[in-house]
């Protein structure tokens, strides 16, 4: 547990009698990619979002760099944290959405140094040059002072991403990042994450993108009906699914 | 009956060449005839203003910059700042609660809009003037415990009091419902990303979601703010000195009823002339990010100076 950045046991999330998390068990190592494919309603994207809380769950646990996330343990009674302490979890672990949800009446400048500005308490002066400095790596710095209906929308993902690395985050998830773009804007986005899953970042990524899963992962995990059915590197669950119904997805969407 | 069908052969078949360049429009008639009308009328009623020596237009131009009006005014202006401020901040507090994951805070809120927006306010005017009848002594101290401050109500409810408390309660209710309105109509996907970017609830609220919200909550508001000005003529019936109160208080000495009443129109249109074009400015400055065009300086805006259209291509 002490290597792992990501160690998720048996966690369980239900909406009304909906069950729709039963039981995953993850680990994702520090500086490891691991991107979960699954049909839609397998669960994925729920359990994303459980990772930064933002889903509470109901059974398991998810720590975090060795930290339980949204609950604490003591004197074997677990208690759900106050908002202010989920606050300062999810300050380490960045989010992409598939809707972007990059902050409309602000500008590019203003989306990214508004969490380290306001919640970190960075000097401005300093927020900025980060800012300019991750708009150059996500090839966007000409954009700086445009709003973000001014973009494209694989313009608008890149951002995002920029605006998650500016809190510095041990952890990244992504949550279908692609899903919203049109089919040409798909690749700037998949190039922007491939280019940080090569500086070593932590990242989780549920995505439909086969090619990205197969070039990029570490690990591939197929969930299905809220369960990890299958796990392994690429060449192995991609190419030589073990169980039927991997087996039954991939070949529909290959 | 055979219709005669005055075209060619090559047009019918759609072979002939034919450039719709300088074609002729289709005439309106009926326009013609209703500008006429509206011509018609207009002359009438500028005829009546000049004509009718019942305006007493001399008595107008007297009392129009009168300081007793200047003081009613005043009074009229600041009774719609203050109840529209006491309104504002008390639909934000209502607004929140009503949206709050607690039932009973909830319900209260909801209670108060609904008791409030039932109630016409003028008749929540009078009973605040008379509040003394209800209630004799006010006191402000533990509930059920000591008093620390307490008075005559009669010395403490002034009608001052009384209009800021009738009209700032009232409008309170429905300022809870735009900005209810306006919060609910962000995107919950904008609370979500604060929320992952670890901005606390106070934090998201004050820098993602308000701004977002007052797109939606301007509008309504600035119409309210209209209505207000206007609603504070309803405190002439507590016998505070609005705009409305001082020109009655004269024309009741002077039986010039119909130029004081001018006088005060004039001022109520002037006024909310202004507060229009105030509110499209502020209007603008939230829009920003909501279009493509850059934002216009308020003067440019105010004078109607704007901004260039395509230009058309000379001929």
């Amino acid at each position: 547990m002490t290597t792992a950045m990501v160690h998720a046991a048996g966690v369980r999330k239900r909406f009304g009698h909906l069950e729709v998390l039963n039981g995953i068990d993850l680990d994702v190592a520090a500086g490891e990619v691991v991107v979960v494919l699954g049909p839609s309603g397998s669960g994925k994207s729920t359990f994303l979002r459980c990772i930064n809380h933002l889903e509470t769950i109901d059974g398991g646990s998810i720590h975090v760099d060795g930290e339980l996330i949204g609950f604490r343990a003591e004197g074997g009674r677990v208690r759900h944290l106050r908002k202010r302490e989920i606050t300062r979890q999810r300050r380490e672990i960045g989010m992409v959405f598939q809707q972007f949800n990059l902050f409309p009446h602000l500008t590019v400048l203003q989306n990214i140094v508004e969490a380290p500005t306001g919640v970190r308490r960075e000097p401005s002066a300093r927020a900025r040059e980060h800012a300019l400095e991750l708009l150059r790596r996500v090839g966007l710095e000409d954009k700086a002072g445009a709003y973000p209906r001014q973009l494209s929308g694989g313009q608008q993902q890149r951002v995002a991403i920029a605006r998650a690395l500016a809190m510095r985050p041990k952890l990244m998830l992504f949550d279908e990042p692609t899903s919203a773009l049109d089919p040409e804007l798909v690749g700037e986005v998949l190039a922007t994450m491939k280019s940080l899953a090569d500086d070593g970042l932590t990242m989780i990524v549920v995505t439909h993108e086969i090619g990205f899963a197969r070039e990029v992962a570490d690990r591939v995990v197929f969930m299905d009906d809220g369960l990890v059915v299958e796990s392994g590197p690429p060449s192995q669950v991609l190419e030589n699914p073990a169980n039927p119904r991997t087996k039954a997805f991939l070949s529909k969407v290959l | 009956m055979t219709v005669t069908d005055r075209r060619t052969e090559e047009e019918r078949e759609g072979r002939a060449e034919v450039d719709v360049a300088g074609a002729t429009r289709p005439r309106h008639p009926l326009r013609w005839v209703a500008s006429l009308v509206l011509l018609v009328l207009a002359a009438q009623l500028v005829h009546l203003l000049v004509t009718n020596d019942n305006f007493e237009w001399h008595v107008v131009g007297e009392y129009v910059n009168a300081s007793i009006i200047g003081h009613g005014i005043a009074i009229t202006l600041e009774l719609t700042v203050v109840a529209m401020a006491v309104g504002i901040v008390g639909g934000v507090l209502l607004a929140v609660g009503r949206l709050s994951e607690n039932r009973l805070l909830r319900g209260a809120c909801g209670l108060y809009v609904w008791f409030f927006r039932g109630i016409p306010v003028l008749v929540q005017l009078v009973f605040w003037y008379n509040l003394s009848a209800l209630l004799p002594r006010i006191s402000f101290g533990v509930p059920f415990g000591p008093e620390f401050v307490s008075g005559e109500t009669n010395h403490m409810i002034t009608p001052l009091l009384a209009a800021i408390l009738g009209l700032g309660l009232n409008e309170a209710a429905y300022m809870a419902e735009i900005i209810r309105g306006g919060l609910l109509a962000v995107d919950p996907g904008q609370t979500e990303a604060a929320h992952a970017l670890g901005m606390s609830d106070a934090r998201t609220f004050r820098r993602v979601v308000m701004p977002q919200a007052m797109r939606f909550i301007v509008p309504p508001t600035g119409s309210q703010v209209i209505n207000m000005l206007k609603a504070t003529s309803l405190v002439s019936v507590i016998a505070l000195a609005d705009l409305l109160y001082t020109v009655q208080s004269i024309y009741n000495r002077t039986f010039q009823t119909i130029p004081l009443l001018i006088v005060a129109c004039l001022w109520y249109l002037l006024i909310t002339s202004i507060l229009y074009v105030g509110q499209s400015f502020i209007e603008r400055r939230y829009a920003r990010g909501a279009t493509r065009q850059a934002p216009q300086g308020f003067w440019d805006f105010a004078l109607l100076r704007r901004r260039a259209k395509t230009p058309e291509v000379p001929s």
